[in-house]
């Protein structure tokens, strides 16, 4: 009989272990996690948790009657540490708490793990990262305290600024300092920049741009043994920002050990091909951890590493397929979203590579789309307040369709009346 | 406890005793019930939720909030006079719902 072996126990490993049932595979399942939590959603803990709007049972994935049903076991709370195979693929998986579990089929959903700053000062008292549950469960309360009345975040990108909000919304002083010269830049162009910028300061954030941090500030520990509280955040010119609360957003590493000790091929990630299939041609990745060919055919070519629930569950798909032999390719028009007040931010498609956007609509009304072109083509768009515009786009990308790009910021033509078909250029 | 009836576009039933305070959309998803997919968890960003409220339960549901509304217009499959995202459906205490799932969502 076939042992399926999944390593994570979040949203790709769940929707794995999901589809190898729908597909019909019988063969055993076992899902092992490194948290000591039942599979849980991420996207909520930067939003609706850290208002304290949900409780720990509003986030789960699945009931525990659904994992019974389907004879999916799930280990939480222990680590697959090493993993030994054979020519046939087969092998067996250690776990840090002494499990063996023998396996025929291997799934990595390894996931990432929060970037850690490398600065004096991380270690007090009131310094937050925010990636996981006891992350969000430590955060939680202590932004309730009404002792933690000064806030400050580090990083600009949509964590960052999800919290930022958050912390507004129950009535904080927020100040955000972002390195680079602007807001979400790694993803966005300049418009949906500039707009977060002035909507967040609308709201009363203080936002300092290209700020370079030069330690986290706080006062030592009175008794042996006990962490000091934060005070503020030194910036390189000498700048002091108060805090009793610092939180740090600056991104994620994928997880890839047991990846490399498997010999397998990572560069930024496990890399996949469009099967979800990594370089032995029998493992299979899935999720923040994989990075695969670029799946969209008007962008740029390369690998990309996606980090989105959506890209999570289609990649989990395929490799379900491709580990039960079927020929499966992912085909998906990956999207993002974000909320933050009440601002919420709908992006289709991956915009890398663009040479042209245009801006649809005022972004002083707080709704608005900008579409971004590659060779007149329509590749992707962020929306703001926008979802029936963030809906047809995404369905128009679907189908290979492309707006022109004079028609695109005539917001009296309804957008989607205006979609045209885009045949892909194929290279002779 | 509150029960939620959900038929499949192929006319198959499921019934799941739901949780109050949970949408009928993270009662299906919890459950493994199929046609609804509910990428986003709820926040209203995804529109693959879609469904068709029975006439029985119509009164209980209401009509949907303006962002909804707009969102309706991009489902899957085409919106009619009794669509809904079920992820604003809270169940309520005692309640029986009775939804239908359209015949695709993405």
């Amino acid at each position: 009989m076939e042992t399926t072996l999944i390593v994570g126990a979040c949203q790709a490993g769940v929707q794995l272990a999901a589809t190898l049932r729908d597909l019909g595979d019988s063969g055993a399942i076992v899902m092992v996690g490194e948290e000591a939590h039942r599979p849980y959603q991420r996207p909520p803990l930067s939003k609706g948790w850290l208002k304290g709007e949900l409780e720990p049972d509003d986030v789960i994935l699945r009931t525990r009657q659904w994992f019974d049903d389907r004879d999916i076991e799930l280990i939480a709370g222990d680590r697959v540490v090493t993993i030994h195979r054979d020519d046939t693929g087969a092998g067996v998986a250690h776990t840090l708490g002494g499990r063996r579990i023998p396996f025929t089929r291997l799934a990595l959903t390894t996931g990432a793990s929060v970037r850690r700053l490398t600065l004096p000062g991380t270690d007090y008292r009131g310094v937050h990262y925010l990636r996981d549950a006891d992350d969000a469960i430590a955060l939680g309360p202590a932004l309730a305290e009404p002792s933690a009345q000064r806030v400050v975040v580090i990083g600009g990108g949509f964590i960052g600024l999800e919290a930022a909000a958050a912390a507004r919304q129950l009535g904080k002083d927020v100040t955000l300092v972002e390195g680079t010269g602007r807001l979400i830049g790694r993803v966005v162009a300049e418009p949906t920049s500039a707009f977060y910028l002035a909507a967040h300061r609308r709201r009363g954030t203080e936002i300092v741009l290209g700020a370079r941090l030069e330690r986290i500030l706080g006062v030592d520990a009175s008794a042996a043994g006990r962490r000091g509280s934060v005070t503020g955040v030194e910036l390189d010119d000498g700048r002091i920002i108060p805090a009793d609360l610092v939180v740090i957003g600056i991104g994620v590493l994928p997880r890839v050990e047991l990846a490399v000790q498997l010999g397998l091929e990572v560069d930024g990630g496990i890399v996949v091909d469009a099967s979800c299939l990594a370089s032995d041609g029998r493992t299979v990745a899935a999720g923040d951890c994989a990075v695969m060919p670029n799946p969209y055919p008007a962008g740029l070519g390369g690998r990309v590493r996606i980090e989105s629930v959506n890209n999570a569950l289609e990649q989990a798909k395929v490799a379900a397929a491709t580990l039960l032999g079927e020929d499966a390719t992912y085909s998906t028009v990956p999207w993002f979203w974000s909320d933050q007040a009440d601002l919420k931010l709908q992006i289709a498609g991956l915009s890398a590579g663009y040479d042209a956007v245009v801006v649809r609509g005022d972004p002083d009304t707080e709704r608005f789309t900008v579409l971004y072109y590659r060779d007149d083509r329509l590749i992707a768009a962020d929306c703001v307040n926008q979802p029936a515009e963030f809906l047809a786009i995404k369905q128009a990308l679907a189908k290979g369709q492309t707006i022109p790009p004079e028609a695109a910021a005539d917001t009296s033509v309804r957008l989607k009346q205006s979609f045209v078909d885009a045949p892909v250029a194929v290279a002779s | 406890m509150s029960t939620v009836v959900y038929t499949a576009d192929d006319g198959t039933t499921t019934t799941i005793e739901g949780r109050p305070g949970d949408s009928v959309m993270e009662t299906a998803v919890r459950n493994g019930v199929p046609g609804i997919v509910g990428e986003c968890g709820g926040s209203l960003s995804c529109a693959t939720c879609h469904v068709f409220v029975a006439p029985e339960t119509v009164d209980l549901v209401g009509g949907p909030g303006d962002l909804e509304d707009e969102m309706l217009d991009g489902t899957a499959v085409e919106r009619r006079e009794n669509s809904r995202l079920s992820c604003q459906i809270k169940l309520q205490d005692g309640c029986e719902y009775h939804v239908t799932t359209p015949s695709e969502q993405l």
